[in-house]
């Protein structure tokens, strides 16, 4: 722990120069973008199958007007931005522990040493600031597609009324406590999983099983945490 | 007197317990080549590694061109490492990047040259190495060889003073091995590099070293130029050097005495028959 | 160059994020920028909200003209204090209209709306409605239909 707070701090300590923006950018390409075709087809399965099992639900009480509101929030505060970070866990940490882990092992980060460059502000900190502008994007855009997919579902299938449907969502859905507090989520989510996922690279021994455990080790600590963390913030959050 | 690249004194150096280095003392003469060799596992590599200020001693005192290395700041390590190219074993080139770019890497790092000055710097890197018509290859489409002499070529990109070859004939077929020597001896001849390889490949370190380091168990045991240290008396010397397979580096690793442990899987029966 | 199209895919994600967060905002959250400005406080009292919170609509005739401020407890009078926040375009508050705790629909939230009267004269910022009724609350509901005996 207390070596990975120290990577932590002296990445964040050094920023990464203005210059090295290029790298951010790169990097943001490689976490994020390269996350959206799993984050958007989950989104709209998710939000299509709450639709499916909320109306099923509502209707026996005549309520399925508010199923859009249900979704929602469901969406918006909880599974957006758990599922999009576990995702992104899955995909964008293990890819990034690999890379990491390889480059520690055929002595790239040594060499960039020798030649004078810090790797941490070089490797490590444009990945950082990736994960952790990436991850809100992709569990906003997790939350809008399945609430597209509930709409599409809930108002075009089972025949919910259009204007109900978006109106009771809108009198329900609250930016500020709501919206805002789930992108805080997945700020929070971004940090923690690139931090481990940098960590478990750097720290891996040099060897194929090494690197492999490592990347397993990725997405099964990010995971936990994300799913711990998540309670954690539920509660201060919205319960006090 | 030719003046002292790099001087090591009474270095120390542990690595969990284990006592990497105790007490080594070195000097390397400036435009020489000098190797340093050892059975595996001496941390030849780690040696090169403190030289470079990638590690810090535990005492001792590590020179290089005057300065004290572990003494120096984060900004003063900056400049030094201008002067001083490492061969890595593996190469280390950085796979993201095409073979121009990795040679371009160090003169982009240190200094502001303009994009076509700095091409033709690059160009003219890879023309003594052989590889001007690979520039646009990436890493992962060369063969081994062919890295290592990409990577010889970033390492000389700012024409540093000192080089560092880190187990540079390992792997290597006999013409890429023939290349590489070469290469070594000529960047020595012409720019008057002072040299220092790791190695423990006898032969060919031997046909271009003017002076070789042994080091075992942490120490100097020998130190000559090559044709004197063939003749040194020492056992552990003529071990290394003529490739025996048993001597003070012990062929069998330690274990019971052979005659029990044979005798053990025996014993059942032998009291059966009793 | 590679780098140029890595840029403008970078920046078509980071525009694609603004754009989510804006459908949020707007389609699914109502948001309504500048609303809070342009509104007026009005207060009325009731024996029993029921269930209503901040937030819960204001309307007049079933059009949304405003929105539960703050709820309070009266500790003199042990009845509920209302505040609400009313548009500033709505002026015509007669000042002997009705405040009611209506319910939207079976399972619905509950709101508060107002019946105009006939006064001349205008409820203005920081007035009271005096003729609220509370809510009807299922237990009383069925007290009062079985002392009635229907």
């Amino acid at each position: 722990m207390g070596r990975a707070g120290h990577i932590w701090w002296q990445a964040i300590w050094r920023k990464p120069k203005l210059a090295n923006a290029h790298l951010v950018i790169r990097q943001i390409y490689q976490l994020g973008v390269l996350s959206v075709v799993i984050t958007v087809m989950s989104g709209f399965a998710i939000g299509a199958v709450l639709a499916l099992q909320g109306y099923n639900q509502l209707v026996k009480y005549g309520s399925e007007s508010s199923l859009g509101l249900g979704v929602a929030l469901v969406l918006v505060m909880e599974i957006g931005p758990v599922v999009s970070a576990l995702l992104f866990a899955g995909r964008a940490g293990s890819s990034l522990t690999a890379e990491i882990g390889l480059m520690k092992a055929t002595e790239q980060l040594s060499s960039m040493e020798m030649i004078g460059v810090d790797p941490l502000q070089r490797i490590v900190a444009p990945r950082l600031w990736a994960g952790f502008i990436s991850m809100p994007i992709l569990g906003l855009m997790f939350s809008v597609v399945g609430i597209w997919g509930a709409s599409l579902v809930g108002v075009d299938w089972l025949g919910v009324h259009e204007g109900a449907f978006w109106s009771i969502m809108q009198e329900g859905v609250d930016f500020k406590n709501h919206v805002l507090k789930g992108i805080v989520k997945t700020i929070a989510f971004g940090l923690v999983i690139t931090w481990i996922a940098v960590f478990q690279g750097y720290d891996a021994m040099p060897t194929s099983e090494g690197i492999s455990s490592a990347t397993t080790k990725t997405v099964v600590y990010s995971s936990v945490s994300v799913l711990i963390l998540d309670f954690f913030l539920t509660l201060v959050m919205f319960n006090f | 007197m030719t003046e002292n690249s790099i001087i090591l004194e009474e270095v120390v150096f542990r690595r969990s317990q284990r006592r990497i280095f105790n007490g080594v003392s070195l000097v390397i003469p400036k435009g020489k080549i000098v190797a340093i060799m050892g059975p595996s596992g001496t941390g030849k590599t780690t040696l090169l590694r403190l030289i470079a200020g990638q590690l810090r001693p535990d005492s001792g005192s590590v020179q290089v061109n005057g300065f004290e290395i572990p003494d120096l700041s984060r900004n003063e390590l900056f400049e030094v490492r201008k002067s001083m190219g490492m061969l890595f074993q593996t190469g280390a080139l950085f796979t993201d990047l095409s073979v121009f770019e990795n040679v371009a890497f160090p003169l982009r790092i240190h200094s502001d040259l303009p994009e076509d000055m700095l091409r033709d710097l690059v160009l003219i890197k890879l023309q003594s190495v052989g590889l001007r018509g690979a520039s646009e290859l990436y890493p992962s489409e060369l063969s081994g060889g062919m890295a290592r002499r990409v990577a010889l070529a970033r390492a000389i990109a700012l024409d540093p003073g000192i080089i560092m070859y880190d187990e540079p004939f390992a792997g290597l077929d006999p013409i890429a091995l023939g290349v590489i020597v070469e290469l070594i001896k000529s960047l020595n001849a012409i720019y008057g590099m002072t040299s220092i390889i790791v190695s423990h490949d006898i032969n060919e370190t031997a046909s271009i070293a003017d002076y070789i380091y042994l080091l075992s168990d942490g120490r100097v045991i020998g130190s000559g130029s090559p044709g004197a240290l063939f003749k040194q008396d020492s056992p552990r010397i003529q071990q290394f050097i003529k490739g025996l397979p048993d001597g003070p580096v012990a062929f069998h690793y330690p274990a019971a005495d052979y005659e029990d442990e044979l005798m053990q899987s025996l014993a059942p029966n032998h009291w059966f028959t009793f | 160059m590679q780098m140029r199209s890595i840029e403008i895919i970078v920046g078509a994600f980071m525009l694609a994020g603004i754009i989510s967060l804006a459908v949020l905002a707007i389609r699914v959250s109502g948001f309504n920028v500048g609303a809070e400005t342009n509104t007026y406080s009005l207060y009325a009292r009731f024996d029993n909200i029921g269930g209503l919170v901040r937030r819960s609509k204001v309307s007049i005739g079933g059009v949304v003209i405003g929105r539960v401020a703050e709820i309070r407890l009266d500790q003199d009078t042990y009845t509920a204090l209302v505040r609400m926040e009313i548009d500033r375009d709505v002026q015509t508050i007669s000042t002997d209209s009705t405040a009611t705790i209506l319910t939207d629909g079976l399972l619905g939230g509950k709101y508060i709306g107002i019946s105009i009267g006939a006064e001349e004269a205008f409820l203005v910022n920081g007035d009271e409605i005096t003729d609220t009724q509370s809510a009807i609350v299922l237990e009383e509901l069925i007290g009062r239909f079985l002392l009635k005996k229907f």
